[in-house]
């Protein structure tokens, strides 16, 4: 556990500022919603009256009038954009960070095994995603109640779920990515996590595009459809563990015998 | 047993040439130079050693453990300097020592304590913040804190200060007294020739000489110096020749006996003939 309590606290700063920006934007969200429910009457139409970009972003299924509704839009776009991309920064940059910063000579001249180095840097993202989420989710949950709004606890649960998945994939993706890297993470990791986003929006826009909700772990991470299906599309969540498995495969298979410079 | 033994290592990094060819030995206990000028392949084969980068082909042990099936059972008995210390930002002096005792599962807190003192080494600053000397002395100490068996040194004294590089050594001397065996990497000649048995010399990915100093120094050039006029440019052999109003020296490695009948034609106020000191031997060994 030496190497993961070493990354945790060279990535606390980060996580820190991350889970801080997310959980106060998120925050701000909520407590914005019994002003706008107020007003929803004429936003909710204009929502729903601006095309293809009201598709992009579910509007044209969701009420914005009811928290649930409003919630899985804001959520959308403020953890399920900020998660994906410190999921994926946080991984892209795990093992490639020790030669981009030229510690790797530091840390591989202990005795300490290349599968050992992996297993404890994969433990650590994990567990500061899964940390990141569980308070982003306790104080979003937090805010609900001090809005006095009843929380609709299935809703809420299943859509934290799907982006924790969600960033559990982008994660282990671009942790496979970081095995080949020796600079240039931060852009890789950033640049696949947008990339992901915006495959969504253009799967909503266009129905012959739909195909790319399989691709993309922002497919099942659609407020409208976990909203309307009171479940997760198990195929999507399925295809995109497997995503991240093979990531996660091809880090361990590369490491073990890459050459350290 | 030897504590370094390499047979046929080759590296090459793509078509570019690492090593080539490579094979040394180094008994345990030994004080062993390695010598070569930048880019010769000395920090290749370390490297190798270490099992950061795989060979290309080729075998080598160390402390009798094969370098690509038991790296870690290697390092947990090696200490390693690199040339140029990095460490992660953020860190003290003191959590860096302990990380690195961490993740070798030993308490070396008493004798990273007396290194620091020996080397003046303020265990609380900064690592960033230290100079590119200091930085050094915090991988000394990562390298000898937890008294390996086996000392690989890449370039240990640059960025050190004559009085620290004479610390330094005194405490190498100590360790190798105690039996650690020490790979010594350089490229200042008069660093190995002081505190080394034997020594390697590598160029271009070769090894080109590997002996005991003494033997290395002394090969059949000698450095002769004249004060006087001789005809010099009859004679086979004659290198690094450096002609001044007062005296002329040149190393030679012809025939004694020609050298004497071209300088007794000449007019001769003195002369010496003396052994050339590793410095021009090495020049000896990269000047073809």
């Amino acid at each position: 556990m030496t190497i993961t309590r070493h990354e945790l606290r060279q990535g606390k700063l980060s996580f820190t500022i991350w889970t801080v920006s997310i959980a106060f934007l998120l925050m701000v969200c909520v407590f914005l919603f019994p002003e706008m429910k107020g007003e929803m009457k004429a936003i909710g139409a204009l929502f729903s009256s601006m095309g293809s970009f009201t598709a992009a972003f579910g509007m044209d299924r969701l009420n914005f009038g009811t928290l649930t509704g409003f919630y899985a839009i804001e959520c959308g776009n403020v953890l399920g954009l900020g998660g994906a991309l410190f999921a994926s920064l946080i991984g892209a940059s795990a093992l490639s960070c020790e030669e981009r910063d030229r510690t790797a000579e530091f840390l591989l001249t202990h005795p300490v095994s290349r599968v050992r180095i992996t297993t404890e840097k994969l433990a650590a993202v994990l567990m500061q995603i899964t940390a990141m989420n569980l308070i982003i989710l306790s104080l979003s949950l937090l805010s609900m109640a001090l809005i006095s709004e009843q929380i609709p606890w299935k809703e809420i649960l299943l859509m934290h779920l799907a982006y924790f998945l969600m960033q559990i994939e982008l994660a282990g993706i671009c942790f496979g990515i970081s095995a080949f890297l020796r600079r240039g993470s931060a852009g890789i990791g950033l640049g696949l996590a947008t990339i992901m986003y915006f495959l969504n929006l253009i799967a909503n826009m266009a129905d012959r595009a739909e195909f790319l909700k399989y691709i993309t772990p922002f497919g099942y991470c659609e407020g409208a459809d976990i909203v309307s299906d009171g479940a997760l599309n198990a195929v999507r969540v399925a295809v995109g563990m497997v995503f991240a498995g093979c990531g996660i495969l091809a880090a361990y298979l590369k490491y073990c015998k890459k050459d350290i410079h | 047993m030897d504590a370094i033994s390499i047979r046929q290592l080759t590296k090459y990094y793509g078509t570019a040439r690492g090593i080539d060819q490579i094979s040394l030995s180094v008994a345990e206990g030994e004080f062993f130079g390695f010598i070569g000028p930048n880019g010769a392949g000395k920090s290749t084969t370390i490297r190798t050693l270490l099992g950061l980068i795989r060979p290309t082909s080729g075998k080598a042990q160390v402390l009798g453990l094969d370098i690509e099936k038991d790296r870690e059972a290697i390092l947990s008995q090696t200490g390693y300097l690199p040339s140029e210390a990095v460490f992660y930002s953020g860190m003290r002096v003191r959590d860096i020592l302990k990380l690195s005792a961490d993740l070798r599962k030993k308490n070396c807190r008493e004798s990273a304590n007396q290194l620091c003192e020996r080397l003046q080494l303020d265990p609380s600053r900064k690592a960033e913040e230290l100079s590119f000397g200091n930085r050094k002395k915090v991988a000394i100490v990562c390298a000898l804190q937890h008294t390996p068996r086996l000392l690989i040194l890449d370039e240990p004294t640059s960025g050190l200060d004559p009085l620290m590089q004479k610390e330094f050594f005194d405490i190498l001397r100590e360790r190798n007294a105690a039996g650690a065996t020490i790979f010594l990497s350089s490229h200042i000649l008069s660093e190995i020739q002081h505190n080394c048995t034997r020594a390697a010399i590598i160029r271009e990915g070769k090894i080109i000489a590997c002996d005991r100093v003494e033997v290395l120094a002394r090969t059949n050039a000698k450095r002769v110096s004249i004060h006087g006029t001789a005809e010099l440019g009859t004679l086979d052999g004659v290198r690094d020749l450096k002609i001044s109003s007062a005296a002329s020296t040149f190393l030679y490695s012809g025939a004694i006996s020609d050298l004497l009948a071209v300088l007794s034609q000449g007019n001769i106020q003195d002369l010496s003939i003396s052994e050339p000191d590793l410095e021009e031997i090495f020049l000896h060994y990269y000047s073809d």
